[in-house]
């Protein structure tokens, strides 16, 4: 005769912990994540929706976007390129210094971006050696762009290695061997082998790296100089504005900011259904 | 294409996988590289593939020395223990692969390409599954399509690494069968790697032992299980009992006691006596002959191997006997080898 009670799952807890658990990481989400978002985009529509859209048409805040992208289209390509061969290095090859070299990699999580910041006003201030020198060729680098460029580099370099390397070390060289095996030169190899057995992890580096280059704030401010209209990215643009207390406009250009990192989670996301269907099918083993 | 491997030697590091390894292999053989795990079987495969390359020595294809070219340059078709096969391509295209990336004017035209692919993929019973990913595959099909993409470049040596070991028992024995129905249609030469010394004696031309770096024994099938010409190819091939004896003119002795075998020319001294278990007769009655007392038996398919202690608790070896013998725990059972070896020390 069968047993006509449904016998718990022997990893089950009772029921009150579940709940228990449930709701308190629900309320801690609410408290930290959620509630702060939403008064964020409350904020930003208070005066309504006429003022929200002059505040972020205003032309300081339009060169601020456009800024914030501008960083972002030129340090994200750059951190894919490095990143994957940083990983590549490092997964694929032995050499002297590996530990070292990884090390190095985490450095930018480890260090504060104040400090990243203050590295670059050092090396390209105009009591260093590199910064006349170049401004003597008419390249400005601290107080303009490029050091924005520069300093976000710095800060998201980690992303996109970080993703690949434990990606790549799991896949070790067996599908490289055998596409030069069967003649297939460097590039090939990379182009047909190695890059499709990688994309889903390097996309998902590429949309953190993204969504940290739109928003990082310490390293960026120190080396912009606030120089409004052209040194000054949506981040910086929002604490300018709130501390000239135009509170609106502040939360006006947050939440094109939170917006686009919103966006940025939600690809992640979408991916991460792709790539765990992927998963699943082992197309990845 | 013969394949000569000239005092090859290979260090990683400071360990040493390969010393001094000289091996001719001729055209159209398929020879078994044999050994236990790291005996540098693998290794050795490596290096006439030019996956690795020699830390001294030189391997020659015909006459031509290929130490210094590259994977690319040499033209091996290698199968991969586990495969390699592209996760994220189709069957037809994982077989394509190495004709599609040639260079332009060695390239055949797209259509070409997918034919060839077809032929093979017809040539190693897989006709149908081209469009399938290799994730949609048996093992055993996944080893036909590795086997396919590496003959689709007209390889002049075929190398297989471990090619039957992911493979359940039904499964590698269907393989086996076939692949030395190919080996004898194409006529590569062909080299493989195994653990499974059954394996290598089923189907190549040419055994190679190997162990701890070196080779130990290069003969047909045949002449390494019958004549092995030292205690580690004899122990690694096939069962075998090992008993110590002593030689005085010319007769092996254990324990004093005369056995009533000959030590086939090795000097008197201390030596081994290895045989089969299988190879032995039981003597009844008051015949010089190998005595011991049954302390184990058990019962495989049509044989039982009964395990014995001769000179008291000291040795202890396995013969194999009838299932009707009437032998049970502590009887003693007299024998004597049909076939042995005596090695020296």
């Amino acid at each position: 005769m069968a047993y006509d009670i449904r016998l718990p799952d022997p990893t089950t807890e009772s029921r009150t912990a579940k709940w228990v658990t449930i709701v308190i990481a629900g309320l801690f989400l609410a408290v930290v994540l959620f509630i702060p978002l939403v008064a964020v985009f409350l904020e930003a529509f208070r005066l309504g929706l006429g003022a929200f859209v002059a505040a972020i048409t205003e032309p300081d805040a339009l060169a601020a976007i456009r800024l914030t992208l501008l960083v972002a289209a030129i340090a994200v390509p750059l951190n894919m390129v490095f990143g994957v061969a940083a990983a590549w290095a490092i997964a694929k090859y032995e050499f002297k210094g590996k530990a070292f070299l990884t090390t190095l990699i985490d450095l930018p999580f480890s260090v504060s971006p104040v400090i990243a910041g203050l590295v670059y006003v050092l090396l390209f201030g105009s009591g260093s050696v590199l910064g006349p020198i170049f401004n003597s060729a008419g390249l400005q680098i601290l107080f303009a762009v490029p050091g924005v460029v520069l300093a976000t580099l710095f800060v998201t370099f980690p992303f996109v290695a970080r993703e690949l390397i434990p990606l790549m070390e799991d896949q070790g060289t067996g599908d490289e061997e055998a596409a030069i095996s069967l003649g297939a030169n460097g590039w090939q190899t990379f182009w047909n082998v190695t890059l499709p057995n990688i994309k889903w992890g390097l996309l998902y580096g590429v949309l953190l790296c993204n969504a940290r280059a739109m928003g990082e704030f310490g390293a960026v401010s120190v080396v912009s100089g606030r120089l409004r209209g052209e040194t000054v990215t949506m981040p910086l643009q929002i604490e300018i504005l709130y501390n000239e207390y135009n509170f609106s406009a502040a939360f006006a250009v947050a939440a094109l900011l939170a917006l686009l990192a919103l966006v940025t989670l939600i690809l992640k996301a979408l991916l991460e259904r792709v790539y765990g269907r992927d998963h699943a099918n082992g197309v990845r083993h | 294409m013969d394949v000569t491997v000239k005092n090859v030697r290979k260090e990683f590091g400071d360990f040493p996988a390969l010393h001094d390894v000289s091996l001719d292999i001729h055209s159209g053989e398929l020879i078994a590289l044999l050994g236990p795990s790291g005996s540098g079987k693998t290794t050795l495969l490596r290096l006439i593939a030019g996956l690795d390359f020699p830390t001294e020595g030189a391997i020659h294809f015909g006459d031509e020395d290929a130490s210094l070219k590259s994977v690319q340059d040499r033209n091996v078709g290698f199968v991969f223990q586990h495969y390699a096969l592209f996760r994220h391509m189709s069957v037809l295209d994982n077989v394509g692969f190495g004709l599609k990336v040639r260079k332009a004017r060695n390239r055949p035209s797209k259509a070409e390409i997918e034919k060839r692919a077809r032929d093979l993929l017809e040539f190693v019973q897989l006709g149908g599954l081209e469009k399938r990913y290799p994730n949609q595959l048996s093992g055993g099909q996944r080893q036909r399509v590795a086997l396919a993409r590496a003959l689709a470049i007209e390889p002049k040596v075929l190398l297989l690494d471990e090619p039957f070991g992911a493979l359940d028992a039904q499964v590698r024995k269907e393989l086996r069968r076939w692949l030395r129905e190919i080996h004898e249609s194409t006529g590569h030469t062909t080299v493989f790697v195994t653990h499974d010394q059954e394996e290598a004696l089923e189907l190549a031309d040419r055994v190679v032992v190997m162990s701890q770096g070196r080779i130990e024994q290069v003969g047909k099938p045949d002449e390494v299980y019958d004549h092995p010409n030292s205690p580690t190819v004899f122990s690694f091939i096939g069962e075998s009992s090992k008993l110590p004896v002593s030689i005085d003119r010319g007769q092996l002795y254990f324990a004093d006691r005369p056995l009533g075998l000959r030590s086939q020319g090795v000097a008197d001294g201390e030596a081994h006596l290895f045989f089969r278990p299988h190879d032995v007769e039981i003597v009844e009655g008051g015949e010089t002959a190998i005595a011991g007392i049954v302390v184990a038996s058990r019962r495989t398919a049509g044989t039982r191997q009964v395990e014995l202690e001769v000179g008291g608790a000291k040795e202890r070896m396995e013969i194999e006997i009838p299932v009707d013998h009437p032998a049970t725990a502590k009887t003693r059972i007299a024998f004597r080898p049909k076939r042995w070896s005596v090695f020296a020390g």
